[in-house]
């Protein structure tokens, strides 16, 4: 009877409609960020503030693959969809666990991953699951098999190019953007019809001549300008724009050979979902020479009659933009910033002359890896706050000439550790998108690659570099529970609800864990 | 793919896999030369890939930064051959926090060809005749147990004290410049201790005081810490392990518990020669 109900429940399909209206299915985890808002905000109030002390561990799912496991699952009518290491892919069961089907996509040896062999999840839409892979395949899945129902290379992934990020689906099309800002790519987001893998359009992040920004690149420089769009954007429907962040510009620590503001790197790119036609940008660091991607997710937020978009950069700063126009509205650092300070006309921070690499090195915060990075930040319209991963850790940055070789790691500088060997440590803060202020932090030991959840229990979700997956009070921060899981948090947390029980997941060391009430 | 299509792909790429080593164990590791030893443009772009993947630890030119050794010395602890090197950089160093190619997010996965490249740029900057240690490693020997009292704390192949970190491998994996800021200024760095593999920046030997429920007070260095806990030694070398919210109060200082050794207290031909003995037995 069980299995019949289940059987039924994974045939039901995940249209266009449910994924607008994903807020209303709380038990659903349907996109990457939760919903096509990015707030990854669960509605879920079962497991709160009064209960979570009793919060115990349900299942554990080990892909027994090595490596940083960065999926964030998603969920629909009981059945549980994630990637993993080296572009595993897998359904469970979400109540037990226990896997239904399991993928695992061929990889040639050469591949080029910049950053490990990660996945960070699915997307899906009708019956079937969506993939990137690191040699930059596309690949439809079909929800209920793992079989594959079209597998499409979207590019010569032996030019540096690969697929990290988890797709998103918008009306019939799968999206997503590149990887490679590591190796002098010419980034770019494509979408492919979802029913045939057939690419409908296709942006370059860096324009080609006679496009404008092009002359915002030195010579042939555009060519191998990097701008990759690693991290999943978001979607607004009553303007059918899509919100898609990019990140450095490449070489990603040498501005030498590419002066100019290197269009569109490092920007917010708000693009039109049926065409790809760039409607505005917002570049948050010009002429980036410290690997500062915008690739954080940025945040839809409406708030007494405005239809905002915020986004907690790499580069320190907090952006909150009119989604309309691409209007800057405010920027205030919710880190330790040194490279800035002072701000352009238009109200954005700019780079002082004291930030630039050297040859021999230069202390700047942030770091290499950012203030934040790609982990997910969270937004609780309740509280009013906007939670996000800070790390405070500041680099040592070179810079050296580098030629450029067709799939080769193309950095032009070294960096290092601090010599002041001040100890690295994270925090997650939150901030009050209207005044800009961190109204709180919570302090980790060591920065985390742990993203946020908040959820209608008055929770929040987030993990440590030491293993533990911890739920705090979303209005003060306050550290109610926390569990051991064993390994290092490289993702963002989620939550669903199967057969009126709610869940909370994460995925730690090489394996997914899902906890519950008792 | 069928899921059991998907698993039988599994298994045969295990069987391929274990074939390759199989293969790779056969052949005696000595045998292994690098291929593009006679490349002259090879160690040009090892230079590069030394930069984006190994500086952060190694320094700039690999001359070693306070958390990798110095890559120049002929003598590496764990092997000077090709084949060593080779294995190292693809599967890091285990008990070492030397992590395997591509897998800690510094730097990026490299090819075996780029992973070559790097083994002719060492080569290249590789000093040919060691200057020979200033010091006399005998004499320093004597020191070390002796008058400048670094057993009471330090133990050198199984023998010493446990209350700051265990030197017998320090002569290869710090450089003599750091090995002396380390006696002279022993705040500066502190010391690593225990590094878990999945953890990118490894426990500190951070000085720590607690006081107890009960009003004890213990201070100690730190061997492992997160949020909730503290494991420490005390300065009897008793591990001790606590929850922090049953602490009375916990305090963590970046002031070494190591006395300041300066040129009044151990003289530069002292030091020379602890030193001295610190690498002969790294050396080993």
């Amino acid at each position: 009877m069980i299995l019949c109900v289940l059987v039924g429940a994974a045939s039901a399909q995940v249209t266009f409609e449910r994924l607008l209206n994903a807020s209303k299915e709380p038990q659903n985890w349907l996109t990457y960020s939760g919903n096509y808002a990015g707030d990854r905000f669960s509605a879920l109030d079962q497991v709160n503030t009064a209960n979570v002390h009793s919060l115990v561990a349900k299942w554990v799912y080990q892909t027994a693959a090595t490596g940083k496991f960065e999926t964030t699952p998603l969920v629909v009518d009981g059945i549980l969809y994630a990637t993993g290491q080296d572009d595993r892919a897998f359904a469970l069961d979400a109540r037990t666990g226990r896997p239904i089907w399991m993928f695992q996509h061929p990889l040639p040896s050469d591949i080029r991953p910049c950053c490990g062999r990660v996945n960070r999840g699915l997307a899906i839409l009708g019956g079937k699951v969506f993939l990137g892979t690191l040699d930059a395949h596309v690949i439809a899945l079909d929800a209920k098999t793992g079989n594959i129902v079209w597998d499409v290379a979207a590019v010569d992934y032996k030019q540096g190019y690969s697929f990290t990020l988890a797709p998103l689906t918008v009306k019939n099309l799968v999206i997503l953007g590149v990887s490679g800002g590591e190796y002098g790519i010419r980034g770019f987001i494509d979408a492919y019809d979802a029913d045939t893998g057939q690419r409908k359009w296709r942006f370059y992040t860096v324009p080609g001549p006679g496009e404008p920004g092009h002359d915002t690149w030195e010579g042939d420089s555009w060519k191998i300008g990097g701008a990759p769009a690693w991290t999943t954007g978001v979607y607004d429907a009553p303007t059918n724009q899509l919100f898609w962040p990019t990140g450095n510009p490449s070489p990603s620590n040498r501005g030498e050979g590419r002066a100019g503001d290197n269009l569109y790197s490092n920007s917010l790119l708000a693009l039109d979902a049926d065409t790809g036609k760039l409607n505005w940008y917002f570049q948050f660091t010009k002429h980036d020479e410290h690997d500062w991607d915008a690739t954080q997710v940025p945040i839809m937020i409406d708030s007494g009659g405005k239809h905002l978009i915020a986004q907690a950069n790499r580069n320190g700063f907090f952006y909150v933009l009119d989604r309309a126009t691409g209007k800057l509205l405010s920027a205030n650092a919710y880190g330790r910033t040194t490279w800035s300070d002072n701000k352009d006309a238009d109200g954005r921070p700019a780079a002082n002359n004291q930030s630039s690499p050297t040859p021999e090195g230069r202390t700047v915060c942030p770091g290499a890896l950012g203030a934040t990075n790609w982990m997910s930040p969270s937004f609780d319209s309740r509280t009013g706050l906007f939670y996000v991963t800070a790390r405070e850790q500041c680099d040592i940055f070179s810079t050296a000439s580098q030629p450029y070789e067709v799939g080769h790691a193309y950095y032009g500088s070294a960096y290092f550790p601090s010599d002041k060997a001040e100890p690295y440590w994270g925090a997650l803060r939150a901030i009050d998108p209207a005044s800009a202020q961190v109204k709180w932090e919570f302090r980790h030991l060591s920065p985390t690659w742990s993203g946020v959840l908040s959820t209608a229990g008055g929770l929040l979700f987030t993990g440590d570099a030491e293993g533990n997956f911890i739920a705090l009070d979303a209005a003060s921060g306050k550290p109610l529970w926390h569990f051991q899981m064993g390994g290092a948090v490289y993702a963002s947390p989620m939550a669903f609800a199967v057969d009126g029980k709610q869940y909370v997941a994460i995925a730690a060391g090489s394996s997914l864990y899902a906890f519950g009430l008792p | 793919m069928r899921s059991g299509n998907a698993l039988r792909w599994a298994k045969l790429n295990y069987t391929v896999a274990m074939l390759v080593v199989f293969l790779a164990s056969s052949t005696r590791a000595e045998d292994v030369r690098n291929p593009l030893s006679a490349d002259p443009k090879a160690a040009k772009a090892g230079e590069f890939e030394f930069r984006i993947n190994c500086a952060f630890c190694h320094g700039l030119g690999a001359r070693g930064g306070g958390r990798g050794p110095d890559l120049t010395r002929a003598h590496k602890r764990h092997g000077d051959a090709d084949a060593d090197l080779f294995q190292n950089i693809s599967q890091g160093i285990p008990g070492t926090v030397m992590p395997a190619n591509g897998t800690n997010g510094q730097g990026v996965g490299m090819t075996d060809d780029e992973i070559w490249q790097i083994i002719a740029y060492l080569r290249s900057v590789q000093v040919k005749t060691p200057a020979k240690p200033a010091g006399n490693a005998a004499r320093g020997k004597e020191l070390f147990y002796g008058d400048a009292n670094c057993s009471t704390c330090h133990m050198v192949e199984g023998k010493g004290g446990r209350l700051g970190p265990d030197l017998t491998a320090v002569g290869t994996a710090r450089t003599v410049d750091a090995l002396v800021e380390s006696v002279r200024i022993p705040s500066k760095r502190l010391a690593w201790g225990l590094t878990e593999s999945t953890k990118e920046f490894a426990q500190e030997y951070q000085t720590v005081t607690v006081v107890t429920a009960g009003g004890e007070e213990i201070k100690g260095v730190t061997l492992n810490d997160d949020q909730f806990s503290l494991q420490m030694m005390d300065t009897t070398e008793q591990i001790r392990l606590f929850e922090k919210d049953k602490l009375r109060s916990i305090q963590k200082t970046r002031e070494s518990l190591m006395p300041i050794y300066n040129p009044t207290i151990l003289s530069d031909k002292d030091l020379n020669d602890i030193i001295a003995y610190l690498l002969s037995v790294g050396m080993k």
